[in-house]
């Protein structure tokens, strides 16, 4: 087990043909034989996308649509590395073709375009995880975005956060203390999005496979409160799992844009230490520094 | 990105909002004619500077007692004595800073006669992903005092965009903000507008603090402030040549052109990091090991070398800057392309200071390899952790 893919998945690529999505589908296929089973391009339907993974050259064959693509192949997923300007289409694309799971890793689409992506991903059973992330990975089994396979070990540890490079740390920190991981997920970092932290906790505290569980937030909005209250609410119903949380952008300076379009502090809301004392009160352990957070779980797991 | 107030009432305007009639002067010998073109008999002056805050604000050149960068006038003569005293000068409030900011633009405005002062937002509502009017009776004053004190005086009333705003949601602004009559009407028409504007133009926030109701019964947007979404602004041309540059930190003008997210901040250690996440977290642990940094810049996802370089540059333009610590966990970023574009900047600009490197990730052993063939004196780092300790350390040596 582990949440959301695994060794059957199979994925179509939206801006496959492109420098990002090639280089990071090679990546991909070279991951395991992760199922990359179609490209799609509204003008190169019918052609065939060649990379080279592991030295080899393979092909995926590119369709018109989404629609086509997913008839001819099984598809159960889809990924969009389509440019800012396009990927809303793109997403709404993958959900009137009925995609049940979308990741989109394009960073820089405008707020307006995702609040109309979400009002059609409410009206679906589509799940979108992003845009503005690096998608998820099961380790050894489906590698969907751009995480580096390499500092995966398959393991125990099922890892969530909002940014991009603070799950690689979570990932090469629990993997250096050879905890491993069951699944790692990025929410990504802007404010309008398809999945939030309590989805993904959800699925962490039902899968068999994640025994613990690590929470990455930073500074802005109030999703990490939520999170934290709705994790103190099952643990009343006796679902638990250990679980350590890291809160980035304690030292940043209040009503600046941080980066990601969701950082930022205003009006004394979203601010890391409200975050990080939510997550202690739900019995999260906090760590102090992003350097230590496989250290602090570590810590935790003995006293258990 | 920010406007002036003066700019964001004429996209307003545009769409058919109440505003008052002004003009935008650059020097004080244009003040007279720009309030003769106005009806009078009351102008108001106000400094246009991208902080708010200025009617209580203090010129630091100017006496303590003088009056603040909103000013009345009840002739032409003060119209003009006004514009000389603030033009040139540095106004500095509660959101500027102790630097302050110097006021270059002046907007006259028509005066106007005040019943009451409303507070109207617009922005996007993260919990449910919606766009979301804020409302309430407390205008005219700092809006987040009031959620705190008296949250219950305050209605976030979000819009689902298959709807727009409909009757029955416009009717519950003008219920919340107590309007009646002539501005109940003006309300049913203004709340649809403003929307429109707000989605259309692709704005991030648009204030209006006050929304006024005047004494001859209507609706008037008497202050506006409006932000736009930076990813949005390649559809809006016409939004981007209203940008002002002289309110922006050179260095960050600078970091936009090559599409940097850079944030100056006041330590001495600069931060090159891939990531958002990562980037603010790399602040946080130097200032864990007692240092500060001098930046917050993340260079995205899919950086080509000139973009590194450009960065590098950037940070090394700093004067502030006594060391510098690149933090890279390649994902869609690859190390080898950093290691290229550190080494391109180092090659032109030099090396003065101490500059720690931490790569992994993505092709991480040719990054290394770039590093360690180049001859550069960097300090290699392990990990994070490893990486911070080693900056601080080489920074207090240093200095």
């Amino acid at each position: 087990m582990s949440i959301l893919v695994n060794k059957d998945t199979k994925v179509i690529v939206q801006g496959l043909t492109g420098k990002t999505g090639t280089f990071h589908t090679e990546q991909a296929l070279a991951y395991y034989g992760t199922q990359m089973v179609a490209g799609v391009h509204p003008k190169k339907g019918g052609t065939e996308w060649t990379g080279n993974v592991a030295g080899e050259e393979k092909s995926v064959p590119i369709f018109a649509s989404v629609k086509e693509a997913k008839e001819a192949t099984g598809a159960n997923a889809s990924v969009v590395y389509v440019p800012p300007a396009g990927a809303a289409a793109a997403i709404i694309e993958a959900i009137d073709a009925e995609i049940p799971f979308i990741v989109c890793i394009t960073e820089g689409i405008p707020v307006q375009d995702m609040v109309k992506v979400k009002a059609r991903l409410d009206a679906s059973n589509s799940r979108l995880l992003g845009p503005n992330c690096p998608g998820v990975l099961t380790p050894e089994e489906c590698k969907i975005g751009i995480m580096p396979g390499s500092i995966f070990k398959k393991g125990s540890v099922g890892i969530v956060s909002r940014s991009g490079t603070l799950t690689y740390e979570a990932v090469f920190q629990t993997t250096q203390e050879g905890l491993g991981q069951s699944t790692a997920v990025g929410i990504g970092g802007d404010p309008v999005k398809g999945t939030e932290f309590i989805d993904m906790l959800d699925m962490f505290l039902d899968d068999p496979e994640t025994e613990s569980i690590i929470m990455i937030g930073e500074i802005g909005g109030s999703a990490e409160e939520e999170a934290a209250e709705w994790i103190q609410e099952q643990a009343k119903k006796g679902r638990r799992k250990p679980m350590v949380g890291f809160i980035a952008g304690r030292t940043a300076p209040p009503g600046r844009t941080m980066g990601h379009a969701g950082a930022v502090i205003s009006g004394g809301k979203g601010g890391a230490e409200d975050k990080i004392a939510a997550m202690e009160a739900a019995g999260i352990r906090v760590s102090p520094s992003p350097a230590k957070l496989g250290k602090t779980l570590v810590e935790l797991l003995e006293t258990v | 990105m920010n406007i002036h107030e003066y700019q964001a009432k004429a996209v307003l305007k545009e769409y058919g909002a109440p505003v008052a009639e002004g003009v935008a002067i650059f020097s004080a010998d244009e003040a007279e004619a720009a309030a003769k073109s106005l009806p009078g008999p009351l102008w108001v002056v106000k400094s246009q500077i991208h902080a708010g805050g200025r009617g209580k604000g203090k010129f630091k050149e100017l006496p303590a007692e003088s009056k603040g960068g909103v000013r009345l006038a009840f002739n032409l003569d003060e119209v003009t004595s006004h514009a000389k005293e603030m033009l040139g000068n540095t106004l500095v409030t509660a959101q500027t800073g102790d630097a302050g900011k110097v006021v270059n633009r002046l907007y006259i405005e028509d005066g106007a006669d005040i019943e009451r002062e409303l507070y109207l937002s617009l922005l996007v509502d993260r919990t449910c992903g919606q766009v979301a009017f804020v409302a309430s009776t407390e205008g005219g004053m700092d809006i987040e005092e009031v959620a705190h004190n008296t949250p219950e005086k305050i209605l976030t009333l979000p819009i689902d965009p298959m709807a727009g705003v409909t009757e029955e949601k416009a009717a519950a602004l003008c219920d919340t903000l107590e309007l009646t009559g002539a501005a109940r009407e003006d309300g049913m028409k203004l709340f649809p507008i403003l929307y429109k504007a707000f989605v259309e133009k692709d704005m991030a926030l648009l204030e209006i603090n006050p929304l006024i109701v005047m004494k001859d019964g209507h609706l008037r947007v008497l202050d506006a402030k409006v932000s736009f979404d930076g990813n949005a602004l390649f559809r809006h041309d016409d939004i981007v040549a209203l940008r002002d540059k002289t309110e922006e930190d050179e260095k960050e003008i600078e970091a936009s052109k090559y599409d940097l997210a850079y944030v100056a901040l006041d330590g001495n250690i600069g931060c090159m990091v891939n990531g958002a996440g990562l980037a603010m977290a790399t602040m946080d642990i130097i200032k864990l090991y007692g240092a500060e940094p001098a930046n917050f810049l993340d260079v995205g996802g899919g950086a080509t070398k000139e973009k590194v370089t450009a960065a590098f540059k950037i940070i090394t333009s700093d004067p502030n800057v006594k060391g510098i610590l690149v933090n890279i966990f390649g994902g869609i970023m690859r190390c080898d392309v950093i290691a290229e574009g550190v080494l391109a900047a180092v090659k032109e600009v030099g090396l003065s200071v101490p500059l720690v490197v931490r790569l992994e990730g993505t092709n991480v052993e040719l990054g290394k390899k770039i590093i360690n063939e180049s001859g550069m004196n960097v300090i290699p780092a392990d990990d994070l952790d490893d990486a911070a300790q080693k900056i601080v350390a080489a920074v207090k040596e240093a200095g």
